[in-house]
C-alpha cells in the first residue's frame, strides 16, 4: 500500500501496537532544556528510575538565560536556580549537555539540525511545541509535556496513536521579497490556528523544494501555530548536502548507508492524505500579523479589518478583542503602524540565513529614532559565523543591539521583554496577548521585514526599501 | 496521579475561543522547578490587573466560581506552547475537568497525565452547559467517567466519547510509565534491531 512520509517514519518506530491502536513508539532523540525538565527528573528520582539511554538525549539551556554579558552569571534568582537544577540533573543522570559557556549552546531547535543531532527518518521529541522545526529534516518531530518527557527518559518511548495525514502542496515560486516565514504565515492564515489539529502536515510542491534548509525549518517550526502535531518535508539532495559534515552526523561510509535509507522515505506515488490544501505561492506577498493569534495575518499592503463586517457573533467578539488589545483602528493601513521594538531571532528565524537577510536591509541604514532593535543569534555557532562574515558590524553600525544566543524576547522569560503598550515587529512565532511581556503588542514578520520596520520606524513593505 | 471517577461541582463559564497556554499561565511563571503552587497564577492576566488586584469581572474572581471544579470554554482550548504548567495550574486551582468543543493536541494529552478529564462536546451543547454554569452555585454539573455522561442540573444526561485506553488509566489512576515498562522486553528487542539496521545512527557523547 502506498504510504506517506509520516506513515513510513511512524511504522519504522512502532515497538508494539496495543489492542485499541495505541502504539509504543520508539524515540530516537530527546532534546532537553531547563524549563520543562526539572519536574521530569524529579519524577524519575521519586520513582527510583534511571534514564534508559542517556546517549539519545542532549540538554541545553536556552529559555531563561540572559542575552547580555554572561560572565556576570544569571542575575534573576529563579532563572539561575532553574539553570543550576538542569546542571545538577544532567550530571546526576549522565545526559550530554551544552552549557552556557559552550559555543555550541543555543536554542534547542537551532542546535539540533546545526550539530547533526537531528537527522532524516528519526523520531525527535522535546518538551517544547516548536520541536516541529526538526521536521524540515524529514524527521517526525513533535512537542510533548513534562510527563511525556519523564516517560521518554524512563522508557525511550511514548504511548501515542498515529496522527492523520495532511498535505500542504505549495505550487509555483515565491515572489521576490517573500521567504519561508511569509509562506508559513500565509498557510496559517488560510487553514487557521486549528486547521491542522490531529494531523501531521507534510509540506510539498515547487516552492518547498526551492527553499533552503533554513526556510524549511521556519515553515515546519510554525506547524504548531496551525494546530498540527508536526510538520514534515521529504528529505532530498538539499537535505543530504546540509547534513554532510555536521559534527554529530554520520560520516563517510555510514553517511552513504544513511542516505540510501533516507532516499526511501519520501511519500509514495498514490499515497492518500486525510486532508489536502493547495496554495499558489505566486500570489503571496510579505506577511504581517495584525491580531493576537497567528491566523490574524494579512499581506503588508492590507488594512486593519473591521470586526463589524464579521457575521458570526462569537468571531466578531474575538476580532473586536484583538483590535482593542492591539490598539488598532479598522481601515488603518498596516504600514502606518509605528513600532517601538524590533526583535530578530528565535527558533523560527534565528539562523545565519535570517541574520544575513536582516543585515542586507540594515546595511548603510540607521535604526529609526525611538526604536530599540535587538538581534539575538539562535546559537553560539550562528553568532560566530555572523561575526566571521562581518554581519554584526553592519548591524551594530546601523544601531541594532548584537546579543548572546537564547530564546530571549520570543517569550519574555528572561529580561528581554516588551513593556505594557509597546508594539513590536518580531521574527518569532506567537503574537498571543502578553507573549513578549505583559501588555506587549506583537506583529510577526520575516527577518527582512523586521529590519525594514527597524529602519523606517513603522511596519513597512521590504520590497519598497531594497 | 489521582484517579478520576465521578465529579459533581460548580462549573465556571469561560466563553472564549483559542485560549492559549500563555493565557492559562504566562511564561514568567514557568521558572519553578515544582509542579505545585501554580494555581494562584492561573489565567494571571485575565484575573489580575497591572497592580496585582483581582479584576472583579473575571469569572474565577466571583462566587461560587472561586471554587469551580469544572471549566467550560469554546474552540481550540489549550493551543500554543506545550507547557504542562497549564494543566498543573488548573489542577492546583481545583479544576479537574474541562469541557470544550475541541482541544489543542499537546494540551489534551497533558491533561490526562495529570488526572484532569478533557471532554469534547459540540458547540451547541457547550453553550447549553455554559448557560447552566451561569446559574451559579445551585446549578451543579456532574461528570461520570465510567458511564461517559455529563449530567446537567436538570438531570439531562449528555454522553461523551473518550479513548478507551486513556479512560482505563484515568479511572484507575495508573502511572503510564509503569504501563509502558511492562513492554520492556519489546523495547529491548527493538533496540537490538535498531543497532543492527540503523548502525549509522550515532550515539551522543559530549566532551
Amino acid at each position: 500500500m502506498a504510504r506517506t512520509l509520516f506513515d513510513k517514519v511512524w511504522d519504522a518506530h512502532v515497538v508494539e501496537r496495543l489492542e485499541d491502536g495505541t502504539c509504543v513508539l520508539y524515540i530516537d532523540r530527546h532534546l532537553v532544556h531547563e524549563v520543562t525538565s526539572p519536574q521530569a527528573f524529579e519524577g524519575l528520582r521519586m520513582a527510583g528510575r534511571k534514564l534508559r539511554r542517556p546517549d539519545a538525549h542532549i540538554a541545553v539551556v536556552d529559555h531563561n538565560i540572559p542575552t547580555s554579558d554572561r560572565s556576570l552569571g544569571i542575575a534573576e534568582e529563579e532563572s539561575r536556580i532553574q539553570v543550576e537544577t538542569l546542571e545538577t540533573n544532567v550530571a546526576a543522570f549522565g545526559v550530554p549537555y551544552f552549557g552556557l559557556d559552550d559555543a555550541r549552546q543555543g536554542i534547542v531547535h537551532i542546535i539540533g539540525p546545526e550539530q547533526g543531532l537531528s537527522l532524516p527518518g528519526m523520531t525527535i521529541v522535546c518538551g517544547d511545541s516548536h520541536t516541529s522545526t526538526h521536521g524540515a529534516m524529514g524527521a517526525l518531530a513533535f512537542g510533548i509535556g513534562t510527563s511525556e518527557v519523564e516517560h521518554v527518559m524512563a522508557t525511550q518511548t511514548l504511548l501515542q496513536k498515529p496522527a492523520k495525514n495532511m498535505l500542504v502542496d505549495v505550487r509555483g515560486a515565491l515572489p521576490p521579497g517573500c521567504t519561508g516565514k511569509d509562506l508559513v504565515l500565509a498557510i496559517i492564515g488560510h487553514i487557521g490556528t486549528a486547521g491542522g489539529t490531529g494531523h501531521v502536515i507534510e509540506y510539498a510542491g515547487d516552492a518547498i523544494r526551492a527553499l533552503d534548509m533554513a526556510g524549511r525549518m521556519t515553515v515546519c517550526n510554525m506547524s504548531i501555530e496551525a494546530g498540527a502535531r508536526a510538520g514534515m518535508i521529504a528529505p532530498d539532495e538539499t537535505t543530504f548536502e546540509y547534513v554532510r559534515g555536521k559534527p554529530f552526523a554520520p560520516q563517510g561510509e555510514a553517511l552513504e548507508r544513511a542516505i540510501a535509507y533516507w532516499r526511501t522515505l519520501p511519500s509514495d506515488t498514490g499515497a492518500v492524505y486525510d486532508k489536502v490544501v493547495v496554495i499558489d505561492a505566486t500570489t503571496i506577498a510579505p506577511m504581517v500579523t495584525w491580531g493576537t493569534n497567528p491566523e490574524a495575518v494579512l499581506p503588508i499592503t492590507g488594512v486593519v479589518p473591521n470586526p463589524a463586517d464579521e457575521a458570526d457573533e462569537a468571531k466578531r467578539v474575538q476580532l473586536q478583542r484583538m483590535v482593542d488589545y492591539m490598539a488598532l483602528t479598522p481601515g488603518q493601513k498596516l504600514t502606518d503602524l509605528k513600532i517601538d521594538v524590533v526583535f530578530i531571532g528565535s527558533c523560527t528565524n534565528g539562523r545565519i540565513e535570517d541574520i544575513r537577510a536582516a543585515a542586507t536591509v540594515a546595511k548603510g541604514r540607521k535604526v529609526a529614532a525611538g526604536v530599540r532593535a535587538l538581534v539575538v543569534p539562535g546559537s553560539g555557532i550562528v553568532k560566530q559565523q555572523a561575526e566571521a562574515e562581518g554581519l554584526d558590524r553592519i548591524l551594530r553600525d546601523a544601531g541594532f543591539e548584537w546579543r548572546e544566543p537564547g530564546c530571549s524576547m520570543c517569550l519574555g522569560m528572561n529580561p528581554d521583554k516588551l513593556t505594557p503598550g509597546q508594539r513590536s515587529a518580531s521574527t518569532s512565532n506567537r503574537n498571543f496577548e502578553g507573549r513578549q511581556g505583559p501588555g506587549g503588542r506583537t506583529h510577526l514578520v520575516s527577518p527582512a521585514m523586521a529590519a525594514a520596520a527597524a529602519v523606517t520606524g513603522h511596519l513597512a513593505d521590504v520590497r519598497e526599501i531594497v | 496521579m489521582d484517579a478520576f471517577t465521578t465529579l459533581t461541582g460548580v462549573a465556571a463559564p469561560l466563553p472564549l475561543a483559542n485560549v492559549d497556554t500563555d493565557k492559562i499561565i504566562p511564561a514568567r511563571f514557568l521558572k519553578t522547578i515544582k509542579r505545585s503552587g501554580l494555581g494562584v497564577h492561573l489565567f494571571d492576566t485575565l484575573r489580575y490587573d497591572d497592580n496585582g488586584a483581582e479584576r472583579p469581572d473575571f469569572v474565577l474572581n466571583q462566587e461560587p466560581y472561586r471554587h469551580a471544579e469544572i471549566l467550560i470554554a469554546h474552540e481550540n482550548f489549550g493551543c500554543g506552547s506545550s507547557r504542562e504548567h497549564a494543566p498543573w495550574a488548573l489542577l492546583d486551582f481545583g479544576i479537574r475537568c474541562v469541557i470544550a468543543p475541541d482541544f489543542a493536541d499537546i494540551f489534551h494529552t497533558n491533561t490526562f497525565k495529570n488526572g484532569i478529564l478533557p471532554i469534547k462536546l459540540s458547540r451547541e451543547i457547550c453553550d447549553l452547559l455554559m448557560d447552566d454554569a451561569k446559574l451559579g452555585g445551585n446549578a451543579r454539573i456532574t461528570v461520570d467517567l465510567a458511564d461517559q455522561v455529563v449530567v446537567r442540573p436538570n438531570g439531562e444526561k449528555i454522553p461523551f466519547e473518550i479513548d478507551p485506553f486513556r479512560k482505563h488509566l484515568l479511572l484507575n489512576g495508573l502511572d503510564d510509565i509503569g504501563q509502558t515498562l511492562q513492554h520492556a522486553p519489546a523495547i529491548d528487542s527493538y533496540e537490538a534491531k535498531l543497532r543492527n539496521e540503523k548502525s549509522w545512527m550515532p550515539a551522543i557523547h559530549v566532551d
